[in-house]
């Protein structure tokens, strides 16, 4: 017997003697050809109690400076955003962390429900009617609606533009790089998308164009122009949103996007190093039956009961195998019930206090940044939570030295972008407080102040 | 439409599909068989109208609930017609195949093809 | 079914959040900005600006929590009951493990956060690799896919690049009949075509088949073992030395790692490529839909296309001589990524303190009693009589899990492995996975794992037999089962032709 399993030597006996063998090693024996037999113990630790469990994932948890140990800044795609607690109540619950995917629906209507739920919340916040219940994350969605497109309309390119995500950039590269599809990139022009250049590179034997908005450096893109470039071209519109913004910002569906992603993280989901938290993928009528992973919808029991199915199963791995819109078979549904509880406790009113909040702390941030001695706007367009700087120092050892006062600047855009070898990235979340921000000008200048002076050391 | 019915006067493909043959022109559709195996249909997506199928390959596919299938041409020619009924009634695969259940009609580009089809009896040997 | 007969989750009105509340109701409380307030068409252009606020529901606090927690009982759970779903491991999740994923350190640690102060996550992955790596018999890990299919497309698109760096170009993937739909769709997404390889009658790969398919062209062949049929294949050594012989990869499906943990390992068997499912053999809840997470462990010739960033290890240089973990970009050959960030690192905390839990003879026991219990779980039903009408379909002793077939029931009593399942929901087990495997009529795939007692299994037992007796007197009743569950047959046809996928506002 080991943890979790209960054989006692007497349900052994009973058991082995049901079965007609003498012994475990009689199963393995008739099954596991002498060849492959492992013949060793597996060379790991021996367990350990639960106490002693906890206390080790707990020392190691020491060793990490999370955002309760700092003041942090630091976005580029996952941010701080504060967690009700009725949420980590509502995940941890038997009935929502357990299960196994829908397939039996007369004992899921919970889970079904919540996804209708889910997928209602995101038409609204998109303003586009389709929604599947989740996809694994943002950029792997992204890649996703490279590959509905493809499917689509089989052309040859994709046109993504230098200001979407970096991950998001490259897991598209590395995909499409399977299924044949060449990635041709935009630059940038004054911290957007550059739009001639971006008109130029669509042509008839464009697949999809992708742009996000807010774009990685915080600028608020113009959508619709982007979109409407792509207007005499076969290609789909793909539109790569923050969807805490989408209360204030104009959203993707009226814009003329034809499918929009996004990572779901700052929807009631943790930081978690990176995961796990969903992605979301919105779409017009006519990708209905194109849509990747799972979708839920309405319908009636044989008493005339109201009930929810997954539905448009056909498209799935499962049925279609080769032909499947994607391979999806888990996809990510407790984070997505923390997403649309997360858009609920919000709700009408919240969505667009929040965006409000965001985009008036954000502009007084940016304002005593630039106002800080080596410290200018890496670009002056319309930002709501996120914003980009250039520093007078090397960028790394200016983090270095906040994190070491106990604040966290931002992103070091130069890891991405070697034309922002100086550039840092900073993001504002709901908690992040005036006096917070005033710490952050503080705390910044001095730290360009002392690595400005070694770093003229060094070349003097 | 009773049990595993198979008109006498139509030709059948092995693929389960059906044509009918009207001097230069064809309907096509899927037989009873397949309308079984597949179970409720929910969707079917016509192709359009001018295009060219090929004898022996799909052109369209028919979903049901748990399944969706290839439906394969049992002759090639242009498609001139295909039924727009189907759109909101695609259950009338399964209550009527061979009669409001036809999925598309054809100019015929190559009539000899007839020849390698089989008729009602020789389709529900093959099929047993 | 009369009104009389209704349950009350059966008589509740079903009622969406967004059907629920008033104007004005609200739970969120905004914090003050706190900062000296602008006009919003000062700070975005007037034509960025949403017109009208998303239909967001307007409820309080409570309403949510009621809304939520009364929705919850409208599931079934593994927490609650038995589960035998074939293929999915549905073995019991620590709470532990929640508690740990719980703790800020982990939880609140942002991805991008400079690796010097991230020691102890980088540490965490770093063992889970080592850990994973020496249960799958391969010395390189790549923790980064998110779910199992996830790591099959790494997995593919490592070996096309593979071929490719020694300037081959081979087109074709063999995968087995049996495979599970994710392997097919996959190859495709990776731009290499699906070869299909027969199963001979004892459930293995059909050698005869394999030898002919197996040429220059074939990148790699997808295997799992025990397969989809529950069955080790005996000939796994000479079905390696063939594909290997003409040059191609090895791929293992890990789906059903928890039959094996401890007796062999896939790199001893001759795969290069194995992907891990956590949320099956290593205890991550299935959250009824995801998260999952599925790692790679692959061998050296593999290995310089894993994705990146690397998890690395180095020693220290500060004089304590501790290691220091690190993030490693730097690799040229590598495919590069196929999501954000590192992966799914919830999902890792969880399985690193299942590991630790266990220990090595901790996991070979657990595989031990899923063996054992499935094979009990399959003599016990024979016991019984049930094998005149659902039958094993293949051999006579089982993995972790095994497929009857329910076509002689369906001939014999006149219901079909549909209504069986149905009528399981009315005695309180979720049922077994259904219709899978595509090569078994009516099938009926059970996996009971380890963590059920044999109480648990006996009384499944018993609800089959009952449910087969009944059956024989009146089929009428598993026909339009389930009759106690929150909802009854679904029209499923009915939501897939005219689909509803949100609420109308």
């Amino acid at each position: 017997m080991s943890r979790y399993t209960s054989v006692t030597p007497d349900d052994l006996r009973e058991m082995l003697a049901t079965i007609g063998v003498g012994s475990i090693d009689e199963l393995f024996d008739a099954v596991v050809p002498e060849g492959v037999r492992l013949g060793r113990e597996i060379d790991l630790p021996d367990g350990m109690t639960e106490q002693d469990v906890y206390d080790h994932l707990r020392d190691l948890a020491a060793l990490n400076t999370s955002t309760e140990d700092e003041i942090t800044f630091l976005g580029a795609g996952m941010y701080d955003t504060y967690v009700p607690a009725l949420i980590d109540m509502l995940v941890t619950r038997s009935e929502f962390l357990t299960p196994y995917t829908p397939y039996q629906p007369e004992i899921s209507q919970g889970g079904l429900q919540v996804m209708f739920e889910y997928q209602t919340a995101i038409s609204e916040l998109t303003a586009l009617p389709v929604s599947n219940a989740s996809v694994y994350e943002g950029p792997s969605a992204l890649a996703a609606a490279g590959y509905l497109a493809r499917l689509a309309n089989r052309k040859g390119r994709f046109v993504i533009s230098r200001a979407v995500h970096p991950h998001s950039r490259e897991t598209l590269r590395t995909m499409a790089r399977g299924y044949g599809v060449e990635v041709v990139e935009v630059p940038l022009r004054d911290g957007v998308t550059d739009p001639d250049a971006w008109a130029a590179a669509i042509d008839d034997d464009t697949s999809a164009v992708f742009f996000q908005n807010p774009n990685f450096l915080g600028a608020v893109e113009d959508a619709e122009a982007l979109a409407g470039a792509a207007k005499n071209s076969p290609a789909v519109v793909v539109g790569a949103y923050d969807p805490l913004t989408l209360g204030i910002l104009v959203p993707p569906g009226e814009c003329g996007v034809d499918v929009a992603v996004g990572e779901g993280q700052q929807l009631g989901n943790r930081l978690d190093f990176g995961g796990p938290s969903f992605g979301f993928f919105a779409a017009t009528e006519a990708y209905l039956r194109r849509m990747p992973g799972r979708i839920a919808g309405e319908t009636r029991d044989v008493d005339g009961r109201r009930g929810f199915v997954l539905t448009l199963q056909t498209r799935e791995q499962h049925i279609r195998r080769e032909k499947a819109t994607s391979n999806i078979c888990t996809s990510q549904a407790l984070n997505a019930l923390a997403g649309v509880v997360y858009l609920t406790w919000l709700g009408r009113q919240g969505i667009v206090e929040i965006g409000d909040l965001l985009l008036q702390r954000t502009a007084y941030a940016r304002e005593k940044l630039a106002a800080v001695d080596g410290v200018t706007l890496l670009h002056e367009q319309p930002a709501i939570r996120e914003f980009a700087v250039r520093v007078d120092a090397p960028v790394q050892r200016v983090i270095e030295y906040c994190q070491d006062l106990g604040v966290n600047p931002g992103y070091a855009l130069g890891r991405d972008y070697e034309e922002f070898s100086d550039g840092l990235l900073v993001a504002l979340t709901e908690q992040r407080t005036r006096e917070q921000i005033d710490l952050l000008a503080q705390v910044l200048g001095e730290a360009v102040a002392a690595e400005r002076g070694a770093r003229a050391e060094v070349t003097a | 439409m009773a049990d595993g019915t198979y008109p006498e006067d139509l030709l059948y493909h092995p693929e389960h599909d059906w044509a009918r043959i009207e001097g230069d022109t064809a309907t096509l559709g899927i037989t009873w068989f397949a309308q079984d195996a597949l179970g409720e249909v929910v969707f079917f997506d016509p192709p359009e109208v001018g295009s060219t199928v090929t004898k022996d390959e799909a052109y369209a596919e028919v979903e049901s609930v748990k399944a969706v299938s290839d439906v394969i041409a049992p002759l090639s020619g242009e498609i001139i017609e295909v039924n727009t009924a189907l759109a909101d009634a695609p259950e009338t695969i399964n209550s009527d195949p061979y009669g409001e259940g036809w999925l598309v009609k054809i100019r015929l580009s190559d009539p000899a093809e007839q020849d390698d089809l089989l008729d009602a009896g020789a389709y529900t040997a093959q099929l047993s | 079914m009369t009104v009389a007969t209704e349950t009350p989750l059966q008589r509740e009105p079903v009622q969406t959040i967004f059907e629920k509340g008033r104007p004005g109701r609200r739970a969120f409380v905004c914090p003050d900005p706190g900062v000296p307030v602008r006009p919003r068409d000062e700070l975005l252009p007037k034509a960025f600006q949403r017109r009208e606020p998303p239909r967001l529901p307007e409820v309080s606090e409570p309403e949510i929590v009621r809304h939520y927690v009364r929705l919850s009982k409208r599931n079934f759970d593994l927490d609650s009951g038995f589960y035998p779903l074939g293929s999915c491991t549905m073995k019991h999740n620590p709470r532990l493990h929640e508690r740990v994923t719980a703790l800020p350190g982990h939880a609140r640690l942002h991805p991008l956060q400079d690796p010097r102060r991230a020691q102890g996550a980088l540490e965490l992955m770093w063992n889970l690799e080592r850990a994973l790596s020496e249960i799958a018999g391969l010395p390189h890990v790549s923790l980064q896919p998110s779910a199992g299919s996830h790591g099959e497309l790494a997995g593919v698109l490592l070996t096309r690049a593979y071929h490719e760096d020694r300037g081959e170009t081979r087109t074709k993937v063999l995968t087995p009949d049996t495979a599970h739909g994710t392997n097919p769709a996959t190859v495709t997404m990776a731009g290499l075509e699906v070869v299909k390889v027969a199963t001979n009658e004892d459930g293995g790969v059909d050698l005869d088949d394999l030898r002919a398919k197996a040429d220059t062209d074939v990148a790699c062949l997808m295997l799992t073992n025990p397969n989809t049929l529950g069955l080790f294949d005996r000939n796994i050594e000479e079905i390696t030395a063939i594909v290997h012989g003409v040059g191609g990869v090895l791929y293992y499906d890990g789906a059903n790692l928890n039959a094996v943990m401890g007796h062999t390992r896939p790199g001893d068997m001759g795969f290069d490529i194995v992907h891990f499912n956590l949320h099956k053999t290593f205890t991550q809840p299935h959250g009824g839909g995801g998260p999952g997470s599925g790692p790679i462990a692959v061998s050296d010739r593999i290995e310089p296309y894993l994705m990146t960033p690397r998890v690395v290890r180095r020693d220290g240089d500060n004089g304590s001589g501790a290691p220091v973990f690190d993030l490693d970009f730097d690799k040229p050959k590598s495919i590069g990524r196929l999501r954000g960030f590192h992966g799914n690192y919830g999902t890792f905390v969880r399985s690193y303190a299942y590991i630790r839990s266990l220990g090595a003879a901790g996991l070979k026991d657990a595989s031990e009693v899923a063996v054992l219990n499935a094979n009990y779980l399959l003599a016990k039903l024979r016991a019984e009589g049930v094998d005149d009408l659902l039958p094993l379909a293949y051999g006579k002793l089982c993995g972790h899990e095994f497929v009857l077939s329910g076509a002689p029931m369906k001939r014999e009593l006149g219901i079909k492995t549909l209504d069986l399942a149905k009528r399981l929901l009315d005695h309180g087990f979720h049922p077994p996975t259904v219709y899978f495997p595509l090569l078994v009529d009516e099938a009926l795939l059970i996996e009971p794992t380890e963590t059920e007692t044999k109480e648990t299994l006996d009384a499944f037992a018993d609800a089959i037999v009952e449910i087969l007796r009944e059956a024989r007197e009146d089929p009428e009743i598993a026909r339009n089962a389930p009759y106690t569950t929150p909802v009854r047959r679904l029209d499923e046809a009915g939501a897939a032709k005219r689909p509803v996928i949100r609420q109308e506002l």
